[in-house]
């Protein structure tokens, strides 16, 4: 088990995560990696919130939408490529994030929870609104062209993008990893356990949860606008509640505070509702649901501290 | 004018109902300091096991009447086995188990009874309407017994020694136990009154929106806007919140936003009173000792 939490455990992954699904992989189940690596940055961006800010987010399916629509009208609407529009994406959302961050500030525990928890409600109404339709499609939504493998190489389209979305998030996850092993990421958990503390100490509270919730959103945005190109669609009623509750159960099921957990917890929602949806419709949602209160008695800190557990290290995030 | 006092009454109508969600709400809140996101999916199970009640072959009040204590039960057992472990647990756990609450009531409902919308009977009869066709029967009648429940429950909480337990719970859980209130049991009673008020509600709206696994969402939402409008820290003032929010809701379908926006209403609601007056027009300010 120690193997798991060594240093070179992340690169050894990598590498198998490029190798082994080329080699093997049919497209239909490379397209389901594809939303596993997507899935997993808008996990890593509810942990960044949650888990190690202490932020509860229920409505991180708004950002994950925005970031769908950005990359869907400027490729339908202004025909920009696709690997274009990400920086967009990425600066949207930072500061609707921003923005949203501000009035988040004054608001303790439950009420972010229920404000984060009405903004997912009603962001299906407002991407159907009239006065957008010229831009969202209204109802119907977006439909997008999938890309090709650029430079002439042997690749078919789903490796491809497989591979592209695999490179985004090795950035993003290098990113988060980098940022919670320094003096942010020690900052972002002080305000997490010991906001009193914390702010006796000299960090400015306001600041590090407001960007909190900028990158947050920026790391959700990525993952929706490369979810919007590998499905090749969107359409207002995918970013419903739904949408929200399943990263709140792959936070929780992966692990919080943990940057590897973010991965553990979108291969749980990528694959267990597949396999939940054969016994009944209503299976996946009380799936999640048992789960949910499983880990919160049993495994608070989710997959990854069982793991932390298993190999005998102490908690450190 | 006619229009806009027919809109003034089906807001006050729904607003009867977000006022007795709320209501249950605060209760929770005031007691635990957690906001019940389940309250909503357990309302609407309890309306499935009124209809399936009803098509059981019983009469409405019948089914009305052995509904309510059904879900008081389930409330209170919720609280004991559930609620009762985390009391002391971070934000992120309890936040956990309701959205956890809310999946699983949501999917077991949907399993149990389907996800197809059906109709909800309604006591009062479909008949024309009153008043010179401003009010239709339902409306009025389940007005009538939504201010019967929020005045009962009124006088529990001021009347009856139990309600003063209940308060004292509430508002000093250590020195209420030093004088000998359970507090354990106070909560798990608190939860079943919330759950049966949510009942109550849930039948009154069901005939109005019908019946799906996903009814209450909306109607959630609303009661939220309307506790914390009129101030989660004061059941009455969350009470005439809810009946705000349903007036506001309907002037607003009608006349601003139209009806593509409600729901945004409520969330633009919640982040105005949150962010200008956090306590809410009727609410105290929450001052935290350092």
């Amino acid at each position: 088990m120690q193997f798991f939490t060594s240093r070179a455990f992340p690169w050894l992954f990598l590498a198998a995560a490029v190798v082994l699904p080329l080699l093997f992989a049919s497209d239909y189940r490379l397209f389901q990696l594809t939303m596993v690596v997507v899935y997993s940055i808008a996990v890593l961006g509810l942990n960044l919130l949650t888990g190690y800010n202490g932020q509860v987010s229920l409505g991180n399916g708004a950002f994950y939408a925005i970031g769908a629509y950005t990359t869907a009208i400027l490729m339908d609407k202004l025909g920009l490529p696709y690997w274009a529009t990400l920086p967009f994406s990425a600066v949207i959302c930072a500061g609707v994030g921003f923005l949203i961050g501000l009035p988040a500030l004054r608001l303790g525990g439950m009420y972010l929870a229920l404000t984060t928890f009405a903004l997912a409600v009603a962001t299906p109404q407002l991407l159907k609104y009239k006065a957008f339709e010229n831009y969202t499609g209204g109802v119907q939504g977006v439909v997008l062209d999938k890309p090709d493998a650029p430079f002439g190489l042997p690749l078919s389209q789903d490796q491809w993008l497989y591979l592209f979305c695999l490179a985004v998030g090795a950035l993003l996850f290098a990113l988060a990893m980098n940022l919670v092993r320094g003096r942010i990421g020690r900052a972002m958990r002080a305000i997490r356990d010991q906001p009193l503390a914390a702010e006796a100490m000299g960090i400015d509270i306001a600041m590090f949860k407001t960007r909190t919730f900028a990158l947050s959103a920026m790391f959700t945005g990525v993952a929706g606008s490369l979810g919007a190109i590998t499905i090749q669609f969107v359409a207002p009623d995918a970013f419903g509640v739904p949408l929200s509750l399943t990263f709140f159960v792959g936070m929780v099921v992966g692990g919080g505070a943990s940057i590897g957990g973010a991965v553990m917890g979108a291969l749980f929602i990528q694959f267990i509702p597949n396999i939940a949806d054969e016994i009944s419709k209503a299976a996946p949602g009380a799936v999640y649901g048992l789960l949910l209160i499983a880990f919160m008695f049993l495994l608070p800190g989710g997959l990854a501290s069982l793991i932390r557990i298993l190999s005998g290290k102490k908690r450190t995030a | 004018m006619d229009g806009f006092i027919h809109q003034i009454i089906s807001g006050i109508a729904s607003g009867g109902i977000y006022a007795s969600v709320a209501l249950a709400l605060v209760m929770i809140y005031q007691a635990t300091h957690h906001v019940n996101f389940a309250q909503g999916e357990m309302a609407m199970f309890s309306t499935y096991i009124a209809l399936t009640l009803i098509q059981a072959g019983l009469p409405y009040w019948a089914a009305f009447c052995i509904t309510v204590p059904v879900s008081f039960v389930i409330g209170a057992l919720i609280q004991r086995v559930v609620m009762e472990p985390l009391s002391k647990a971070p934000v992120l756990a309890s936040v956990g188990v309701f959205i956890g609450l809310l999946l699983t009531f949501n999917s077991v409902a949907g399993w149990i009874f389907t996800y197809t919308l059906k109709p909800f009977p309604t006591p009062f009869g479909e008949g024309k309407p009153l008043f010179g066709g401003f009010v239709s029967r339902h409306e009025l009648g389940s007005t009538a017994i939504t201010l019967v429940v929020l005045l009962s429950i009124w006088a529990f909480f001021r009347f009856t020694k139990l309600g003063l337990a209940m308060r004292a719970a509430a508002f000093n859980p250590v020195s209420s136990r030093l004088v000998g209130v359970p507090v354990a049991r106070m909560l798990a009673l608190g939860w079943g009154l919330a759950a049966g008020i949510g009942a109550i509600a849930g039948m009154m709206v069901a005939p109005v929106i019908f019946l799906d696994p996903n009814m209450m969402a909306g109607v959630l939402l609303y009661a939220f806007a309307g506790a914390l409008l009129g101030g989660i820290t004061n059941p009455l003032g969350a009470v005439i919140g809810g009946f705000i929010v349903g007036i506001i809701e309907n002037l607003g379908g009608a006349y601003v936003v139209g009806t593509e926006l409600k729901l945004t209403t409520a969330l633009f609601i919640i982040v105005v009173v949150l962010t200008v007056k956090p306590a809410g027009l009727f609410g105290k300010t929450l001052v935290s000792r350092v």
